[in-house]
């Protein structure tokens, strides 16, 4: 009987906290991370502006994510283009719901100076994107958590998957697309939608 | 000569380290490294030898007895508690519990069913690192008597006996085959290993989407192919952990710790 009024109890508050965040049921960066989050891997990144934060910090908000580095000759402006891509295909009223993070692939040579000239240079909209980078004993281990492959080259470039993630606002993986360019993948954009 | 002596010294040196550390038998063997010629052809490095730094490299694969020492010693790794994200549902399937080994596990059996993510761990956990695939290669070029026993049929033939046997088959112990000619042992024949660069393995071949530049998975030149297509021990490793992501386990899938020279 004491168990069916906790129950009881137990369900109200549910409902209550279902209303609270209106048709989405997800707790919004609140509560334990999920044990299937990227999150959980302890990833401190430093952002373009030189501030050093866990990359936990991100949770909140979808993010579009992707591993680059700023002296990439070719791939990697189609990998930013293609960030663009999804974020226009998106409302205008939609597109602070979703944030997009570039995470370096190259911590030897990406400082905060290089990331904010490549902000610069591909113009992205600073309140929306974070360009950052890891420390150089945890590349490994985000490339990991993303599925993506990499192989530092003989001339410094790199070799590496050029796929576009998409997290839930917990961290969690719910799509990813290797389509690059200008021409968003629609599957992924309609993930996105659904996120927002 | 001066530059090769003191080479050796200072692996004698890891070695020795070692062994003081892991009690009676030392745990790591010294590699002195230097020029090798991988079986693998990046399009960036045509051809030219790699060089290798010494290191040392543990003897023989990490046991069940040990991995659940560091289990017991780091819970977050037991296969109740750890995060998904760092290992499949299927890591340590094997076991009888969370904290035990049971019948299908023994002490002295290769550790399967980890992770790349728990195998990291468990090398750092002992202030060491996985092998990169480079040193995995040049370590498990070696047969008894020779550091470079590619060439040899006999060598090539005896690997590819053990890949046509069952994996069906309950695993020996680590440690009962003949050390190669570093001292190094089961390399090939017991399990499959993990490096720390499974990753950097580009396979040409994982490109479903070939041709269609929209498509194209690999940022700039240096999908890797074999330069030598008859070395199966090699083909087939990087086969397999081009095609794992970092979470996974499989049945036979194990590893090994290595250290840098000092």
């Amino acid at each position: 009987m004491k168990f069916l009024k906790y129950a009881a109890a137990a369900a109200l508050l549910c409902g209550m906290a279902w209303q609270a965040h209106g048709a989405n049921p997800t707790p919004v960066g609140a509560g334990p991370l999920p044990t299937d989050s990227v999150y959980r891997l302890a990833l401190p990144l430093t952002d373009a502006q030189g501030k050093t934060s866990d990359w936990s910090q991100l949770r909140g908000k979808p993010r579009i994510v992707a591993m680059f580095y700023t002296s990439c000759p070719y791939m990697c402006p189609l990998i930013v283009e293609s960030g663009k891509a999804v974020e226009h295909a998106l409302p205008a009223a939609d597109r602070a719901k979703v944030g997009v993070v570039l995470i370096s692939l190259d911590p030897k040579h990406d400082n905060p100076a290089k990331l904010r000239a490549m902000a610069a240079e591909r113009h992205v909209d600073p309140t929306q994107w974070t360009l950052a980078t890891p420390k150089p004993d945890d590349v490994r281990k985000v490339a990991g958590v993303l599925g993506v492959r990499y192989r530092e080259l003989a001339d410094g470039n790199f070799n590496h998957t050029s796929a576009l993630v998409l997290l839930d606002a917990n961290g969690r993986i719910v799509a990813r697309t290797e389509q690059v360019g200008s021409k968003p993948d629609p599957a992924f954009v309609e993930a996105v939608r659904k996120q927002l | 000569m001066r530059a090769a002596l003191a080479g050796c010294l200072v692996f004698a040196c890891i070695a020795a380290g070692a062994a003081i550390a892991a009690g009676a038998a030392p745990r790591y063997v010294g590699l002195p490294g230097g020029e090798f010629r991988t079986a693998l052809r990046y399009e960036d490095y045509k051809g030219k030898p790699a060089r290798v730094a010494p290191f040392a490299l543990m003897r023989t694969p990490v046991t069940n007895g040990q991995f659940l020492e560091f289990v017991r010693a780091h819970p977050e790794w037991r296969r109740d508690r750890v995060p998904q994200v760092f290992a499949e549902p299927r890591y340590l399937q094997h076991w009888a519990a969370p904290d035990a080994l049971g019948a299908d596990a023994k002490p002295d059996q290769p550790v399967t069913w980890v992770s790349w993510f728990a195998a990291d761990a468990y090398c750092r956990s002992i202030d060491a690192r996985l092998p990169t695939w480079i040193e995995w290669e040049y370590a498990a070029a070696a047969d008894e008597t020779h550091r470079d026993a590619r060439k040899d049929p006999a060598w090539r033939e005896r690997i590819l006996a053990w890949y046509s046997r069952p994996s069906s088959q309950a695993l020996p112990r680590a440690g009962l085959q003949a050390p190669n000619a570093y001292g190094v042992q089961d390399l090939h024949g017991l399990v499959w290993e993990w490096t720390d660069d499974f990753s950097s393995l580009l396979v040409a071949g994982d490109n479903r989407d070939q041709g269609d530049p929209d498509k194209k998975q690999f940022c700039g030149a240096g999908a890797l192919s074999m330069d030598d297509r008859d070395n199966y021990a090699v083909l087939m490793r990087v086969a397999m952990l081009s095609s794992l992501e970092a979470r996974d386990a499989t049945t036979n899938l194990g590893f090994r710790c290595a250290r840098s020279a000092p």
